[in-house]
This record gives structure tokens, sequence and C-alpha cells, in this order.
């Protein structure tokens, strides 16, 4: 096939490998937006997400921005963001921040409600003091769904990344509006190539994260007895811990 | 010990729970809260430990108002089990049960070897050590329950229905070996159930409470089935109370009557009456009666009524008696002693009387 | 910030720039369900099918819509603009979402009413239609509420490769340095998304009455 042909010869291209626009340089700059932008909205996220799901209070708060934020299309708040503070990577990074936070917020939030009542029950029983109750039976028990959260959010910044080079910025994405400029699609589609090789990639090293760190005793029972975040979503079951896909109907997920 | 003194829980909502409860919890000694549904015995029991903190009134444990001490310190000094054992699902069965010594700040060489030595004692094998609570059956869930409630050596331990989750066969084993591991332990046990028969079996004392958390009656299980105050607290007990009341009265006092016995590979005693057959040691194998012995020459095995309850001279109480005469099918109960070779008859009459003079005796009081 | 009367001078191009915003979206929606249903249907029934269709779904799905978007052109040899690819590619991310979720839903329905209505005579075809689908469509309104939520929202990616709805209005203001295209636009996608997600919602409340009652029932115990 001729596209296939036109893409192993750009990948065999040694000039594409090096230099400030080469594969390398250009997945620095993508690992490092999302990265960077991840973190923010870990930094943000995850202690409302704890302290909403612990107290209990200001659900309707989550649960509200968690669904109306669906809604927002990325480009816009992308677009907007540059507008208004300029080109820069404040803005971008904001703008995938705002982007990443809806999961993974929805996912703490959802991950230390669904937590058996009757557990955190015997934790306080026992003579756990408020933060052992979050910190050692809570959060462990949460960690499958904050976890599932992580990857959505991680999914959506790295996608969304990609789009950020159309207001003139690198990563991967660059490829794609360079190549569409002067009408170059074999560089257009390995430029979308690398931005679905780094997603699966990273979904897959989240993947084996979550193994690593979820206690076996949340595998075993396989989720039995976890309820619906039917009230975060409104949407199916969330995935399973074991389960490699990604939880998809975490609130804001889109692709 | 434990006083409740004039404790009242109003909810937020303005359900009264528990309404001025004054009651003293014996140190070393089993107390049920037993009544219907929705009559406060949670409540009641999670206030010991502040789970729950009382509207009015005082609760002193070992002399000490709870309210003085910071509540999880009193908590990690009060073992507690709960319903559904409330295991920690991402900790291994060794950790959950080390949970308490870890937060008293000992360190985890000695928790786990603590832990180790606790599985032994409530009956769970060494190799469910590494398991986590789902690879466990309900029955060993509750064990776990148990275990970590003990794990800090506690003076006191707060039982919230613990066995009503598991069926009724493991439930009975579970009784006995939480009867067995107080003869041991001594510790002061609050434990609440719905099941009178529960109540009745594993208590030291029993409270009563009828619904809007008073207490109706608060006596050792004896007297609260001999003499319920109300009709309330009778018609709770249930039916057949006047019988299982006489599990709760020794025994001792029963004459023993003759029995007449043959013993294996002899030849067949003439006559129509019942015969007990014994082995070479004198153990009970079962009755001949008149039809058995048509054409029978030598006594055997094969051939025998099976007979019924045996009562243990010395262990037994009236309620052991009365059933041992009334499911023998000669109508002679038949007595064994320690080593469980026949002593002699007991005849349903015989626990009769020695009924009215338990009752002659204690009129005056 | 906005210049109102802009709106009115180009209530045409944005009425045009809406409906054609809602077919990318929409269309997609209808052709994932009719395909994801029988998909889904042959996932429950065999395992070997389930073992490969949901891990293929999941797969779908990590892969971000501006890859595809580029990609299908290339695959399917239709023009970079072509709206077809918009509508290809959300109609894989939908079946992808649904696939799943028919699968669990149908897996959830109580064997024993399956048994009942198959011992009342149905055949497979028709206990299928009249009961367990049925059983079925409350996940399937949560399945499709989502799937079209993100759709309209997805659509505007589009609109950097030459097709994407209101989405044009995003790049033209960004282009132009014209903020009220840009809020006008993200207004309307916004309006259209939860518009839908309510609809969805109240057809979901219509055709299954029964939900509602039990859900009545339960949080009164
Ligand atoms: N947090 C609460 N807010 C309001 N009312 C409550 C609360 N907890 C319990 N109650 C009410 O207090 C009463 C006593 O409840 P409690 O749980 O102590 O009953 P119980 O005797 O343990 O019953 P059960 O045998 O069903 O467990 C009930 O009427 C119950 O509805
Ligand atoms: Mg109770």
């Amino acid at each position: 096939m001729n596209i296939l042909n036109q893409l192993v010869s750009w990948f065999a291209d040694p000039a594409h490998w090096s230099g400030s626009g080469g594969v390398p340089i250009r997945l620095l700059e993508h690992l490092y937006y999302s990265g960077l932008a991840l973190l923010i909205g870990l930094v943000v996220a995850l202690p409302i997400g704890l302290a909403v799901g612990h107290t209990g209070k200001g659900s309707f708060l989550i649960v509200g921005l968690a669904n109306g934020l669906r809604a927002l299309p990325e480009l816009g708040v992308l677009i907007l963001l540059v507008l208004f503070m300029g080109i820069g990577l404040i803005p971008v990074v904001i703008a995938l921040s705002i982007l990443a936070i809806p999961p993974l917020l929805a996912g703490a939030y959802a991950g230390i409600r669904n937590v058996d009542p009757a557990v955190v029950d015997a934790a306080r029983g026992v003579g756990m003091r408020e933060q052992q109750v979050l910190f050692k039976v809570e959060l462990p028990n949460a960690l499958p769904l904050i976890l599932g959260g992580l990857r959505s959010a991680a999914l959506q910044v790295i996608a969304t990344a990609a789009v950020a080079s159309f207001v003139s910025f690198g990563g991967f994405g660059r490829y794609i509006f360079d190549g569409l400029r002067i009408r170059d699609y074999p560089q257009m589609a390995a430029g979308a190539l690398l931005v679905a090789a780094l997603a699966l990639a990273v979904e897959g090293v989240l993947a084996l994260v979550q193994r690593s760190v979820v206690s076996p005793g949340l595998r075993a029972s396989g989720g039995a007895r976890r309820s619906p975040t039917a009230d975060v979503a409104s949407t199916p079951e969330p995935a399973q811990p074991d389960d490699p896909s990604p939880a998809p109907e975490l609130a804001g997920v889109k692709r | 010990m434990i006083e409740f003194r004039g404790v009242t829980k109003r909810f937020p909502d303005g359900t009264v729970a528990v309404d001025n409860l004054d009651l003293k919890v014996d140190a070393g000694k089993i107390t049920v809260f037993v009544g219907p549904s929705g009559c406060g015995k949670t409540t009641s029991l999670r206030m010991i430990n502040r789970m729950i903190e009382p509207s009015d009134g005082q609760i002193l444990v070992n002399g000490n108002d709870i309210m003085q001490s910071d509540a999880a310190d009193l908590r990690r000094g009060i073992g507690y089990v709960i319903q559904h054992a409330g295991l920690f699902p991402h900790r291994t069965i060794v950790d959950n049960i080390a949970t308490v010594p870890l937060l008293l700040g000992w360190n985890k060489i000695k928790a786990r070897k603590r832990a180790t030595e606790l599985m032994e004692i409530v009956g769970l094998a060494p190799e469910m050590a590494q398991r986590y609570p789902s690879q466990l059956s309900g029955g060993q869930q509750q064990r776990v329950g148990v275990a970590r409630a003990l794990a800090a050596d506690p003076p006191v331990l707060l039982m919230d229905e613990p066995f009503s989750a598991v069926d009724p066969v493991v439930r009975e084993s579970l009784q006995d070996e939480l009867l067995r591991l107080q003869s041991e332990l001594g510790k002061t046990i609050v434990f609440v159930t719905h099941d009178i028969d529960e109540a009745v079996k594993l208590g030291d004392k029993v409270a009563v409470l009828r619904v809007g958390g008073k207490l109706a009656q608060y006596d050792e299980p004896g007297v609260l089935l001999a003499r319920p105050v109300d009709d309330f607290v009778d018609n709770f007990v249930g039916r057949d109370r006047g019988y299982r009341g006489l599990g709760f009265l020794s025994s001792d006092e029963i004459p023993l009557g003759e029995l007449k016995t043959v013993t294996i590979g002899e030849a067949a005693p003439a006559g129509e009456e019942w015969v007990l057959v014994v082995d070479g040691e004198r153990r009970p194998q079962g009755w001949l009666g008149a039809e058995q012995r048509e054409g029978l020459e030598t006594v055997s095995a094969d051939r025998l009524v099976p007979g019924g309850s045996l009562y243990e001279i010395g262990s037994g109480s009236l309620r052991s008696a009365l059933d041992a005469a009334l499911s023998s099918p000669s109508g002679q109960g038949v007595a064994v002693d320690a080593q469980g070779a026949v002593a002699g008859a007991i005849s349903a009459d015989d626990v009769l009387r020695a009924l009215d003079a338990t009752r002659r005796d204690e009129q005056p009081s | 910030m906005i210049l109102w009367d802009w709106i009115p001078r180009n209530l045409g191009t944005i009425g045009q720039q809406l409906l054609q915003h809602l077919q990318l979206s929409l269309i997609p929606v209808v052709v994932a369900l009719v395909v994801s249903v029988p998909l889904g249907w042959l996932a429950n029934r065999s395992p070997a099918l389930r073992a490969v269709l949901v891990p293929a779904a999941g797969l779908l799905y990590t892969i971000p819509s501006i890859v595809l978007f580029v990609m299908l052109p290339g695959v399917l040899g239709t023009r970079i603009d072509s709206p077809l690819n918009i509508q290809i590619a959300l109609t894989v991310y939908t079946v992808a979402l649904l696939v799943r979720s028919v699968a669990d839903a149908l897996a959830a329905v109580p064997s024993m009413v399956v048994a009942a209505a198959t011992a009342m005579g149905f055949r497979p075809g028709r206990r299928f239609v009249s009961v367990e689908l049925p059983l079925a469509v409350p996940v399937l309104i949560a399945g499709l509420r989502v799937a079209t939520v993100s759709n309209i929202s997805l659509v505007s990616v589009g609109a950097l490769i030459g097709v994407g709805g209101l989405g044009a209005l995003l790049t033209q203001g960004f282009q132009e340095f014209f903020p009220t295209k840009i809020i006008i636009g993200v207004v309307l996608i916004v309006v259209l998304a939860l518009l839908a997600d309510a609809l969805l919602l109240l057809l979901g409340r219509y055709i299954t009455p029964w939900v509602r009652a039990g859900a009545g029932a339960r949080s009164k115990a």
C-alpha cells in the first residue's frame, strides 16, 4: 500500500530523528506538557476528591463539575486560554490541567465513597484517628478507582496536548499541523501514529503501575461488592481493578 | 467494670434510641444486650467506645468517665467486633489482626508474632496468615474479627451481633468457641444480639431492652426465663421458656435409680421389661425390648433399639436430665459418669420432684 | 469582549454549522447503537468473542480522536476534509463504549428472569427483544448519554482538519483573533451537549418506568 510505504520511509529518514524537530525532542516536549499538566491536576484534584469523599461534604459540587465539564470542548478551552493569556507554556498547561481535573476528581471521590462503610466503621472502632482512617484504610481501598481516574486523565491530556500544537506548540501534534499546512500527508500520518503509540504506551505503563500498587486483596474480591458510581457519571459500572482496559465511563473522559 | 449512669441518646432527627439507661456490667463476665430490632442495642454498645456520643448521662469504664479520655486512645483499649467482621480488604489476615498493636506503636515483628499467636487461639490455620479477607469463609472472617479485637489484650470486648451473618451450624460452633475462650481469658464482654437463645446461652447476665431504648429487665438467664418481669419480656423470651429454664437449674439433687443391664455376648435375659445393653466397659449401646428378644439367644449389637440422650452426672442440668428420661425408649433416662459408664437410671418424676424442691428453696427470697 | 451585533448578522452561517455539528455527532450515535446491540449480544453469548471484543474496544478507546481523524483518510482513501472521517471515527468510539455496556447489561439480567421467560415459551429471538433487551435499556441509555455528550464536544476537534461544525468558529476565532466567535462556539457546543443529555435522560425515564418505581421503593427503605 502506498501510504504504508510512505510512512515507512518517513520513519526511516534519519533527518526525522535528530535536531529540534526530531522525534526524540518532540516526544520529550509532549511528555513535558502532559506530565506537568497531570501533576498540577493531581495536586488540585486529589486533595479535594479525598476530602469530599471522606467527609461527604460538597458531593454535589463534584457530581456537577464532573458531569458539566464533560460537555466542554477541549479545543475551545485551549483556544480561549491562549487567546487571553498569549501563546506560551502556561496557558496550554492550564488548559490541559483543567481537562485532567474532572476524571481525577471523580476517581478520587468515587473511590473513597465506594469503600465499604462497615470497613470504615471498623477502622474508627479499632482506634484510628481520622487521618489514619483516610490514609491507612480509605485510600488503599480507593486506589483502583483513583488510578482508573489517573489513566483517563493521562489519556485525555496526551490527546489534547496533540491538539495544542495547533496553537503553534511543540509535541507530536507539530507533525500533524505542519503536515496539514504543507499538504504532506505522510508527515501527518506519522505524527498521528506517534500520538497513538504514546497513548498506548502510557496506558500500558499505568496499567502495570496499577497492578503493582493495588493490594491483591482487592483484586481477589473481583469487585463483586463494588457499587456503581452512578451518582458521578450516571454510567455503567466502573472498570474492575484488574481489567486492562481503561475506565471510559468515568466522567470527563473523551478521546 | 462498665457503668451506665442515666445515659440517654437522642439523635439529631429526634429519635430517642436509648432512654435514661442505668446499668452495671460486671468485670470478667459476659453481659448480653438483647431486644427487638431498633430497641437501641447497637447504640448502647457503641456509646461505650464513643463511636456514638451520649446526649445525656455518664458512662464509666473502670471508674473513669469515657468522655475524659481521647476517643481514639479509648478505642485502642477496647476490642470491637461487628457483624460482617469489617475486615480491611486490602490487608492480609495477619496484618488485619496486628492492626491495634501497630497503632499502639509495637514494632512490626512483635505485632506479627502476637497476631500469629492469636490465629491459633481463635482456631485459624497458620497457612491463612498471608491470605486476604475475601479468600476466607464467613465463619473464618468472623474468627479473624475476634482475633483482631483481642490483639492488644484489651480488658473489655464489645461484640455487635458478631455471629448473625453465618449459618446456624457455624454460629453454634463460634458460640462454643467464644465460651471456651472466655473461660481462659476472663474478659469483660458486652455482647449484642436479637436472638434470645444466643443471649441465654452466652450471657452471665442478660439485659432485655424494649423499643424506645428502655431497660426492661436485667438478670441472670435462669431468672429471666423463670420470672420475666412483665408481658413484654415474657413474650420476648418466647415459648418453651419453662422447659428452657430447666437448663439453668442444677440436677445434683436427683437420686439415681436401679437400671437393669446386660452385656453384649451374654445370654438374652428372660422377661418382658426393657433392658439396657452395655459393652465391656459398661458404656450404653442400646435397648432390648420384648419384641427384640423374641427368639434371641445371645445379645448382639445388631438388634438394639437406639437409646436417647445421655445425662452426665455432675455436669448436667435439670434440662438434660429430663431430656434423657423423655428420649429414652424405656422411659428411664440413662445417667453416665465422666468416663461414659452407666451409673444409674433417671425418671421424669424424679426430675419434677427435684424441680419442686428447688422452687421451695427459692420461695423466701 | 463579545460583539453582540455579530450574532444576528451571521445567524445563517451559525445555523448551518450547528446543523453540520448535529449531523457529525449524532449520526455516529445512531449507527453505533445499531451495530453494538448485536455485537454486545454476541459478546455476552460467547466468552471467546467477549475475550476479544471487550479488550479491543478498550484499546480503541485509548486512541485519541485526532489520530483517527488523520489516519482514516489514509486507510479508507477518503479526502482529508471529508465528513465521513469524523463520522466513522466517532462511530468507532461509540461502538467501543457501547459494546461493553451492552454485554455487561445483558450479563446482569438475572438468569431467573431469562429462565422464567423461556419456561413461558419465548423463543430466543423473541425473548431477547421483549425481555433481555428492555432490562438492558437503562445501562444502554447511560452509555448513550456519555457517548453523545463526548461526540458533540469531539466534533470540534475535526475543525482542525477542516470539518468540525461549530468547531470552525473556534479555529476561525483563533486565526482572526476574534473572541466573539470562540465564545459563541463554546457556549453553543456546551448547550447542545447538555440538551442532548437531558433529552436522552428523559427518553430513558419514559421508556423504563419500572426503574424509577423500583428506585423510589428502595430509597424509602
Ligand atoms: N444515626 C442515626 N440517626 C437517627 N436515628 C438513628 C441513628 N442510628 C440509629 N437510629 C435509631 O435509633 C434506634 C435504635 O437503633 P439501634 O441501631 O441502636 O437499634 P438496634 O437495637 O441495634 O437494632 P437492630 O437489632 O436492628 O440492630 C432505631 O430506631 C434507629 O432507627
Ligand atoms: Mg444493631
